[in-house]
């Protein structure tokens, strides 16, 4: 019935575009200026910082003793990871890891208080991570209860310039999340809080090498 | 989506949309529902519904709830409570939250960080509790069925993720036709809404995941005027809208008057050409609203989705004045008049019969000329409101055409002399 009444709201059959590919104009920018990889590196590195992520950079020798360092800093009871994590990521941490399942209640990841995964695509122009549920990044729930999530992406192959770009690589089908920083208000006289439901501290680790 | 394990209901106005709903929270046996802020379901007003049903609706985005726990009206599309300062919002906590779950901490104070904490931890008890969480979507993609909430504090992503069952209420006019149209709208909506380059989360879902996220989604397609507007080829292009509330912020009129004032959940300049397009102009709030602007086109600059809201202003005042053909519920019916817009139909009839006709034009100027000393300083009835702050314009001795007539165009100034 609705669907009658958008037909006949547009005039009746006939109406529709020919074909909705070759139609629509894409003369707009795939992406915001030439840069060189290094560049979209350091311009992501940037971004992140600006929306108050806190970003480290390693190689990959040295990423377990970095993730321990950092975990070591919080003191987490416990540590979520997803069932996909490299195991030699987090060879050097001390806090007992929690491997989710699919029976953990919500309540039960409420007592972690970390999480480590990696990521699908990191977009540098606006400073996101994108989360697609990958193996290495679990489900949706264990990167939203706990207060502390640290985050590693592969550079460069896993940082792309733009947006357009970054929708290219992903999958539709799977959950996505895109994260721009930690959670954040500004619904109280416009002032700013950062950290409401989600993770209040978001740390980023730019991986490069193998 | 309905292959990729979600169900698909079609509502064709409020109640509708509010009858599916209570029926699928009530079929999986639950008395209480999270919600992301959706325009939609504040639109037909949900939470009323669900009330009278005995299901209670919790509110969790931070402005929402200081709303909600305020029995309150929203005044803005993007920070519902802007009207409420630190100290009524410590208040309202302090006062209320106990009645809702877990009370506010004792010694809370007026800082928004507290703020933003007590609801940090009242929120989350529901979080982890809800079985049914109900939401809009910001933007679905009909190639991939896929649904789209865009937000900043993560209740959005708890509400998405944590229940067993989603309802989300979506106005069907939040279509896009490809996953690639989602590269200019994810970029435009956060610029235009709140100047970030990007939001923090952003959450889209198809249908159903195994073991990640709710087992059961329901997507309720809302038509509630929408088609009725999209039979009108001026106005149907409030359609576009975004909800980034871009125009409200830059709009002098809602500057001054605020967001209640226009009698709607949809403020501002959009809300003053959306809700009498999908609610009609029956109403006086509604038949007023094409009027609640300067035309000062404020608002079209800084669209980014180019919606002409002074042309689609003109438009509806137009048939608010004059009626004419509408649709309504999928009919063509025909307007009549409004009826306190007489003395203005009066007033440009004779206007366009003096404009058409020379001799009347200037036998009335000439009147109006010579009988100038007798003008009064104030309009008589009422007009007096009007004159009581300003003075009425001065008529000249000698009309323009007069002048012209006998200058001959201002070669000669009329004083002797080239």
């Amino acid at each position: 019935m609705i669907l009658g009444r958008v037909r006949r709201a547009l005039g009746g059959p006939g109406g529709a575009p020919a074909s909705y590919a070759t139609d629509i104009d894409r003369g707009y920018r795939r992406r915001h200026g030439e840069r060189t990889v290094e560049q979209t590196v350091d311009l992501l590195a940037e971004n992140l910082a600006e929306y108050r992520a806190i970003v480290h950079r390693t190689d990959a020798g040295e990423l377990p003793l970095l993730l321990m360092r950092l975990l070591a800093e919080r003191w987490p009871d416990t540590v979520l990871v997803p069932p996909g994590l490299p195991h030699e990521w987090m060879a050097a941490v001390d806090a007992p890891l929690v491997h989710d399942r699919a029976v953990s209640t919500a309540a039960e990841l409420d007592r972690s208080g970390a999480v480590v995964t990696g990521c699908a695509v990191a977009v540098a122009e606006t400073g996101t991570i994108v989360l697609d549920g990958s193996p290495d990044q679990g489900r949706r729930r264990i990167t939203l209860i706990p207060d502390h999530h640290i985050c590693v992406v592969r550079v460069p192959d896993q940082v792309v310039s733009s947006v357009p770009q970054a929708l290219e690589r992903l999958d539709p089908a799977r959950p996505l999340t895109w994260i721009s920083g930690p959670s954040a208000t500004s619904d109280i006289e416009l002032d700013r809080v950062e950290g409401v439901h989600g993770p209040r501290v978001l740390q980023v680790v730019l991986v490069s090498g193998e | 989506m309905t292959a990729a394990g979600g169900t698909v209901h079609w509502a064709a106005d409020a109640d509708e949309a509010n009858r599916i709903v209570t029926r699928l929270v009530r079929e999986t046996g639950e008395t209480e529902v999270v919600k992301v802020k959706s325009m939609a379901t504040q639109e037909i007003g949900l939470n009323e519904a669900l009330e009278e049903a005995g299901i209670r609706a919790y509110e969790t985005d931070l402005a929402e709830l200081i709303v909600q726990l305020g029995a309150d009206r929203p005044s803005h599309i993007l920070v519902p409570a802007i009207h409420r300062n630190r100290g009524e919002i410590r208040a309202i906590f302090a006062r209320e939250m106990g009645r809702w779950g877990r009370p506010a901490p004792d010694g809370l104070t007026d800082s928004p960080r507290d703020l933003a904490e007590a609801a940090r931890l009242h929120l989350r008890e529901k979080f982890l509790r809800a079985k049914v969480g109900v939401s809009g979507a910001n933007f679905m993609v009909a190639e991939t069925g896929t649904l789209v909430v865009v937000e900043s504090e993560g209740n959005g992503r708890m509400c998405l993720t944590l229940p067993e069952t989603l309802i989300s209420v979506v106005g069907i006019e939040k279509v896009v036709p490809t996953w690639r149209d989602l590269e200019v709208f994810l970029q435009t909506l956060p610029r235009s809404s709140t100047a970030e380059r990007m939001n923090p989360y952003t959450s889209t879902w198809t249908g159903t995941t195994d073991t990640d996220g709710p087992r059961a989604f329901h997507l309720v397609l809302l038509d509630n005027g929408r088609t009725d507007t999209l039979a009108d080829e001026v106005g149907r292009q409030a359609l576009r809208c975004i909800r980034c509330s871009a125009c409200l912020n830059v709009c002098p009129v809602y500057e001054r008057a605020g967001g209640h004032a226009y009698g709607s959940v949809y403020p501002g300049p959009i809300g003053a050409i959306l809700s009498p397009q999908l609610r009609g102009t029956a109403s006086e709030i509604d038949a007023s609203l094409p009027y609640a602007s300067s035309l000062c086109g404020a608002c079209y600059e800084v669209c980014p989705v180019a919606i002409d809201i002074p042309e689609v202003l003109v438009h509806l005042r137009e048939r608010v004045v004059q009626g004419g053909e509408v649709t309504r519920r999928g009919v063509k019916v025909t307007l009549k008049p409004a009826k306190g817009h007489a003395a203005e139909r009066a007033a440009m009839r004779a206007a366009g019969l003096a404009f058409a006709r020379p001799g009347v034009l200037r036998a009335g100027l000439r009147l109006a000329s010579r009988t100038r000393r007798f003008h009064p300083r104030t309009l008589p009835g009422p007009g007096r409101a009007w004159t009581a702050t300003r003075e009425l314009p001065k008529v000249p001795a000698e009309s323009f055409r007069d002048w012209w007539q006998r200058t001959g165009g201002g070669k000669d100034d009329g004083r002797g002399g080239k």
